[in-house]
């Protein structure tokens, strides 16, 4: 049994292979002894600021080098971490602060306006740490996260047990607030062992890390390469594909981590020729299945790379993946249960079911989340009695079918949380941020199928007799008050949205009549 | 300022700058590092420059270099059509 805490893995790297380096981002380059050096010294701001074993740290940077350092700091300190999205807005920034009763936030200094919108209804927030990246002063009343890295200490000494809160990650709920998913060291070091052992992965891999790392799915890339003794290429944006090519052959990347939106971007690209990236040992896949078409797509382009497509859910962080020799017989599945862990389908009484049935699926092993944080009507819901006495399975509300050999193939949602460019959007956050607009009478939220996006955010929306707002009215809005992947990409206006018999209005129809007129 | 200069502006503010409470842009401002493009943002500021320029942008020219700010972008169009009006 592993009683391994996550920043073992970078006190561990740095005895062994301290001079290598453990991240590159933009021009920084960082060996495993600075990464651990500078984690220790932030470690001992953040306890100098109050932060104390078991507290909660909200990490809301973007994919900067200083993020690396922050999220290993924190767990040095014995403190949970939450990575948020850097376009998150005040309000949500606010909720979550207030839902984990933050200790500390560290930030940069472009997101600090955010962070100071936040900070009075954020009363036990007593510490904000702020990155400058060198340029300018660090605002009165917060500390300064480079003076914290030049500052020389003692490593502090080590407190926690596996069994701790390594982190929580907040995910969309359909009830439209976030909820907090509570994943102990052992869940994490749990996912990246088994994800690692069946990518293969080893000290000489050099992986891309272009996601977010306030997803799960960018995230896991940074705590794995650090696992690993591997290194770390880390970005900050997707929007110029050709710029993360080049990256890919200066760096001789080696693993590149990828959502069905990236791929439809790659695709789209019109020189890129076979057999350009001879590096590239393996490209991963989850999300949503890729179209076999761009999976035939891809591995025409890089035919020296293995393709592996995959399945998972921030409450268990990975579920399946399909074994790569599947790929031409199952293009459309995503497989098997990742190693060491159980992946089945249950009918509406929980009852597993055989091969070749369709049912919600349900996740077994050490992976599984604790719950929610101080939610337990939802972790009710998506926790329930397994096996075992006391031993909880998740119920991930993915309807999904088997075929006769057991390989599980994505159906839908039970629920109306719509999946664009790779993160959950629920429907409900956004029509409260709608409703929120004055002149809005009825709003209604569904994905519409988008060949780059998966589905892309469409508002319907009724207003008020009288009003006129434009589409770029309600968009301008909702852009000020939600994440930038939860915006609405299309809006449309009726007179009235469809209700159903009890007066309520009738998503479902709405979404219906939005496919209908897309085909 | 060149008419390509507030050609590209004008495509900016309308498709892109709503987004955001902001008022205006610097012309050496990154349009990444603003937040005001996304992947999306980009593809569609690749058909604008195309459609309204008559150019056709290879892979290699949809890099930061070129596009990541109005005088980058600027600089890269009227490179390619040969002349600032």
């Amino acid at each position: 049994m592993s009683i391994i805490r996550i920043e073992d893995y970078l006190a561990a790297n740095a005895r062994t292979r301290g001079d290598k380096i453990a991240l590159v981002a933009g021009a920084r380059r960082l060996s495993f002894s600075e990464l651990d050096q500078l984690s220790d010294r932030v470690a001992a701001g953040l306890r100098k600021g109050g932060v104390q074993r078991g507290d909660r740290v909200l990490v809301f940077m973007d994919n900067c080098w200083e993020a690396v350092v922050a999220i290993f700091a924190v767990l040095k300190a014995g403190a949970v971490f939450s990575p948020i999205n850097p376009s998150t807005k005040a309000d949500k920034l606010a909720f979550v602060a207030g839902n984990c009763r933050a200790a500390a936030i560290l930030t940069q200094a472009k997101l600090l306006t955010i962070v100071n919108d936040v900070l009075p209804s954020c009363p036990p927030l007593a510490l904000t740490m702020v990155a400058t990246g060198g340029k300018g002063e660090v605002p009165e009343g917060c500390v300064s996260f480079d003076a914290a890295c030049a500052t020389p200490c003692e490593a502090l000494p080590r407190e926690g047990i596996n069994l701790d809160l390594a982190m929580l990650i907040y995910t969309s709920g359909s009830t439209g607030f976030p909820k907090g998913v509570m994943m102990t060291h052992q869940n994490i070091d749990a996912a990246a062992t088994s994800i690692t052992t069946y990518l293969e992965n080893t000290s000489n891999d050099v992986i891309m890390a272009v996601l977010p790392i306030s997803f799960d799915y960018g995230l896991y890339q940074v705590l794995m390469a650090v696992k690993l003794g591997a290194t770390l290429v880390l970005e900050k944006s997707f929007a110029f594909p050709q710029a993360i090519l080049n990256r890919i052959r200066e760096e001789r990347v080696t693993g590149f981590p990828l959502v069905p939106t990236m791929a439809a971007l790659l695709l789209q690209m019109r020189d890129l020729q076979p057999g350009q990236f001879p590096t590239l040992r393996y490209i991963t896949n989850t999300a949503a299945a890729l179209p076999p078409a761009h999976i035939a797509r891809l591995q025409e382009l890089f035919p020296t790379t293995t393709l592996f497509s995959m399945y998972g859910l921030t409450e268990c962080k990975r579920c399946t993946y399909l074994p790569p020799a599947q790929l031409k017989a199952r293009p459309g599945s995503v497989g098997i249960a990742i190693p060491g862990t159980e992946a089945y389908v249950v009918d509406d009484q929980g009852q597993k079911l055989p091969f070749g049935s369709t049912g919600e699926l349900v996740i077994r092993g050490p992976h599984v989340m604790k719950g929610y944080w101080e939610n337990p009507k939802a972790t009710q819901q998506a926790l329930r009695a397994g096996p075992l006495p006391q031993e909880m399975v998740l119920h991930t509300g993915d309807l999904f079918r088997t075929d006769e050999q057991g390989f599980l193939y994505f159906v839908g949602r039970k629920d109306d949380i719509i999946k664009t460019r790779g993160e959950k959007v629920s429907p409900k956050e956004v029509e409260n941020a709608l409703y929120a607009l004055a002149g809005v009478q009825e709003a209604a939220v569904v994905g519409v199928p988008d060949p780059v996006l998966g589905f892309a955010i469409k508002a319907v929306v009724a207003l008020d007799g009288g009003v006129a707002l434009t589409a770029a009215d309600v968009i301008r809005h909702c852009a000020r008050n939600l994440e930038d992947f939860m915006v609405p990409k299309i809006v449309e206006f009726r007179d009235r949205l469809p209700k159903s018999e009890n007066g309520k209005i009738a998503r479902r129809q709405v979404e219906a009549e939005s496919l209908e007129a897309v085909q | 300022m060149s008419a390509v200069n507030s050609k590209v502006r004008e495509f900016i503010k309308d498709n892109f700058m709503y987004r955001d409470d902001r008022a205006d842009l610097a012309d050496t401002e990154s349009l990444l590092d603003a937040g005001l493009v996304d992947s999306t943002g980009i593809l569609e500021l690749v058909a604008f420059i195309e459609t309204e320029f008559s150019i056709q942008m290879a892979d290699t020219d949809i890099v930061p270099d070129n596009l990541d700010s109005v005088d980058t972008i600027v600089r890269y169009v009227e490179g390619k059509i040969g002349a600032t009006a």
